[in-house]
């Protein structure tokens, strides 16, 4: 049964996410306010940006400077790309631990994790060498294959996370029916675990759109993404704030518009399983 | 498909790849300042004159782009064919054979010409390893109009005397106006750069010629008293997190009565479209305290061409190009003088044009007031004015300079500040093996 709730807490939970929320996504509302100020105003005071008068010179400085479709083509292309053939190895790897586990599964599910709690600078050197013997630094394929690999534990255990909430008996009913271990996974445990699935796609779509310590060390000018992007905008000696606001409003907007759209089915995914 | 049709786009498919065999693309990588920038913008004039090499650039936040070229050329990356390198880069680089020695430029580039301050600093072993792009040295800025105010008048050559007597008279703490302005950020380039540039001029030193660190001698202590002491009395709230562009953003304001910071912050603070004060500001030399010494800096940002790469010609050429006078002339004339890239050739400072930049006879000066091999009032064993040229200088500089930091952030005294700046400096030289 639902508890109860009082207007007058009713309206303070929802004052309180207000607050909550603004102050989340303040950063990022100044970043857009910034990048539509000139060089001059964006380092004034807070009340002098918001007075100052708004322009759109910053991107236009930025188109001309840089290629930003080239970067953002490079993002799409890393992103999907880890993802899709991540999900291609974790969700098969996921099955196989939720449905067939046996004596070390959760040994090998923590060691997996457990990479994750590695800093990453800690195998640049020996994967930078790798990427130079084998001619693939500065190139899509090598980002997309490092990416995946990293964003790999997180897969695995989300979706083996959702497959546990699927009753057994479901995939054994199939199985009686005559359905093969193909069709079972593909008829009757994907369709199932869609909200699972999507919004494991769609969180590490994110971490691979915004993932940059890989992104930077290992491409130069053909393969760098938008975080290689908003990273030539930064400078220690010059102001160059509005420059850098537009460069990062410009890299972050397509992921922030895929989140907005997908974010129902991001929250469903995320919750699956958590109300049993 | 007719046969002139097919004709037609054979030939356009022939020439289409003669055009992509023949070019040779080198790759840049560059940080990200007004004087680069303007590079990559006119860059089509060199592309014209050599229409067989193609330009591709990679522009990074300053550590970013240090951290990226090191491993670049440590590890024969190749993924650059030209880099733009620091002065504190080039010695170790040159003697690690890690760069192309450029000493085969032709008569007309002129080489005599470059500024010897910044050309023995890119020198190692008699070699050139790197051209200089753009030279800077530390200077002080500050406010004619609140000087006037203050009834001071502020001398080309002052002292660290009269500067804290000047911030005393400029401060006025209510009305956000303060005396001083200098950098309170940690790091090796950030408040080391000013720090060890001070203290030169104090009489301390990074090492003694056995390689024993300094820290707990006399002229360390003062100089750091003092600053701190400039800092607290007559400095902006939360300056240890100030680095250069924290300290502009204040100056262009008008909340800084002094600013002692790169020569280049110069054509910053006079670019009325930015600045609130470009009408008042006046420029001298770093202060001194009467040893000799002056509190200024030298650095360059250059151009040099990793060896092991497969475009070495084109490489050079075009490093040649970038730094040339006729790169000089082609900026005077599409951006005017004041946008030149200062500090590199005794020509430039020569020409009445450029004589015309209220900042141009400061920025010479204090350039010339800087030597690298001789940096302070008692002998050292290394060169670099605000760095010590040693490849362990970067961790070491930035662990003594959160030390100093914490020391303006109130967190920690003078004195243990130093003691533990001294301990950690000691322990890393015997770990690297200079001493024992």
């Amino acid at each position: 049964m639902a508890r109860a709730v009082t207007p007058r807490r009713k309206a303070f939970n929802t004052l309180a996410a207000w607050i909550v929320g603004v102050l989340v996504f303040f950063p990022i509302l100044w970043i857009v306010i910034l990048s539509f100020k000139t060089e001059g105003d964006a380092i004034k005071t807070p009340l002098a940006v918001l007075s100052a008068p708004w322009t759109m010179e910053s991107y236009a400085v930025v188109q001309e400077r840089s290629d930003y479709f080239r970067h953002f083509w490079n993002s799409v292309v890393i992103s999907l790309g880890s993802t899709v053939i991540g999900l291609v190895i974790a969700v098969p790897s996921a099955w196989a631990m939720a449905f067939v586990p046996g004596r070390r599964t959760k040994d090998v599910l923590m060691w997996m994790l457990s990479t994750k709690m590695l800093p990453p600078v800690g195998v640049l050197l020996p994967i930078y060498l790798i990427c130079q013997s084998l001619g693939l630094l500065d190139t899509k394929i090598a980002l997309v294959v490092i990416l995946m690999l990293i964003n790999l534990p997180i897969m695995i255990w989300m979706l083996y996370t959702y497959f546990k909430e699927i009753p057994r008996d479901i995939l054994e009913a199939a199985r009686m029916d005559g359905a093969s271990l193909k069709e079972e996974v593909l008829y009757v445990l994907l369709p199932m675990a869609v909200p699972g699935i999507a919004s494991t796609l769609l969180l590490n779509i994110i971490l691979a759109w915004n993932e940059s310590f890989w992104t930077l060390n290992l491409t130069a000018a053909k393969a760098a993404p938008l975080t290689a992007f908003i990273a030539s905008y930064s400078s220690p000696e010059g102001l160059f704030y509005a420059k850098l606001s537009a460069a990062s409003t410009m890299a972050i907007a397509p992921i922030l518009i895929m989140g907005w759209f997908s974010q129902k089915q991001l929250v469903r995914g995320l919750t699956f399983g958590a109300v049993k | 498909m007719t046969p002139k049709f097919r004709a037609l786009m054979g030939a356009c498919a022939t020439a289409a790849l003669a055009t992509a065999a023949g070019a040779e693309t080198i790759t840049i990588a560059t940080v990200n300042n007004g004087d680069m920038i303007r590079m990559q913008k006119l860059a089509d004039a060199f592309t014209e004159a050599n229409p067989d090499i193609e330009l591709e650039w990679v522009t990074l936040e300053e550590n970013v782009l240090r951290q990226r070229v090191t491993q670049d050329v440590a590890t024969s990356g190749g993924q650059f064919d030209v880099m733009t390198i620091g002065t504190y880069e080039v010695p170790i680089w040159g003697k690690q054979g890690w760069l192309v020695p450029l000493d085969d430029l032709p008569e007309s580039y002129d080489v005599d010409d470059l500024l010897p301050a910044i050309r023995g600093g890119l020198t190692v072993d008699g070699s050139l390893y790197a051209v200089p792009f753009y030279g800077e040295s530390s200077m002080v800025m500050y406010r004619k109009d609140l000087m006037e105010e203050a009834g001071l008048e502020m001398p080309d050559a002052p002292s660290w005397d009269f500067i804290k007597e000047a911030a005393a008279a400029m401060t006025d703490k209510e009305a956000e106006q303060y005396g001083i302005c200098l950098r309170g950020k940690a790091g090796w380039g950030e408040n080391m750069a000013f720090l060890s540039a001070m203290a030169n001029s104090y009489g301390a030193r990074w090492f003694d010629e056995e390689w024993n660190p300094q820290f707990d001698g006399e002229a360390w202590k003062a100089a750091l008293t003092d600053y701190l002491e400039l800092m607290n009395e007559y400095g902006p709230p939360g300056a240890s997190s100030n680095g250069f562009n924290e300290n502009l953003a204040l100056f262009q304001q008008g909340k800084c009565g002094m600013w002692i910071d790169a020569t280049v912050a110069a054509s910053f603070v006079t670019n009325p479209t930015d600045s609130t004060v470009a009408e008042d500001v006046g420029f001298a030399l770093a202060p001194d305290k009467g040893l000799g010494k002056r509190g200024n800096w030298l650095w360059a940002w250059s151009l040099a061409v990793p060896a092991g790469t497969d475009a070495e010609a084109s490489a050079k050429k075009f490093v040649e190009w970038a730094t040339s006078k006729e790169y000089t002339e082609l900026v005077a004339e599409t951006e005017g003088w004041a946008n030149v890239p200062p500090g590199t050739r005794t020509s430039l400072y020569e020409n009445p044009e450029y004589q015309k930049v209220p900042f141009a006879q400061m920025t010479l000066e204090s350039i010339n007031a800087a030597d690298p091999t001789n940096p302070t009032v008692d002998p050292v064993p290394y060169t670099g004015v605000q760095f010590v040229a040693i490849p362990e200088f970067q961790a070491i500089g930035t662990a003594v300079g959160q030390q100093f930091s914490a020391a303006l952030a109130g967190q920690v005294s003078a004195e243990e500040a130093l003691s533990r700046a001294q301990a950690l400096t000691e322990r890393e030289m015997k770990r690297a093996g200079y001493i024992k």
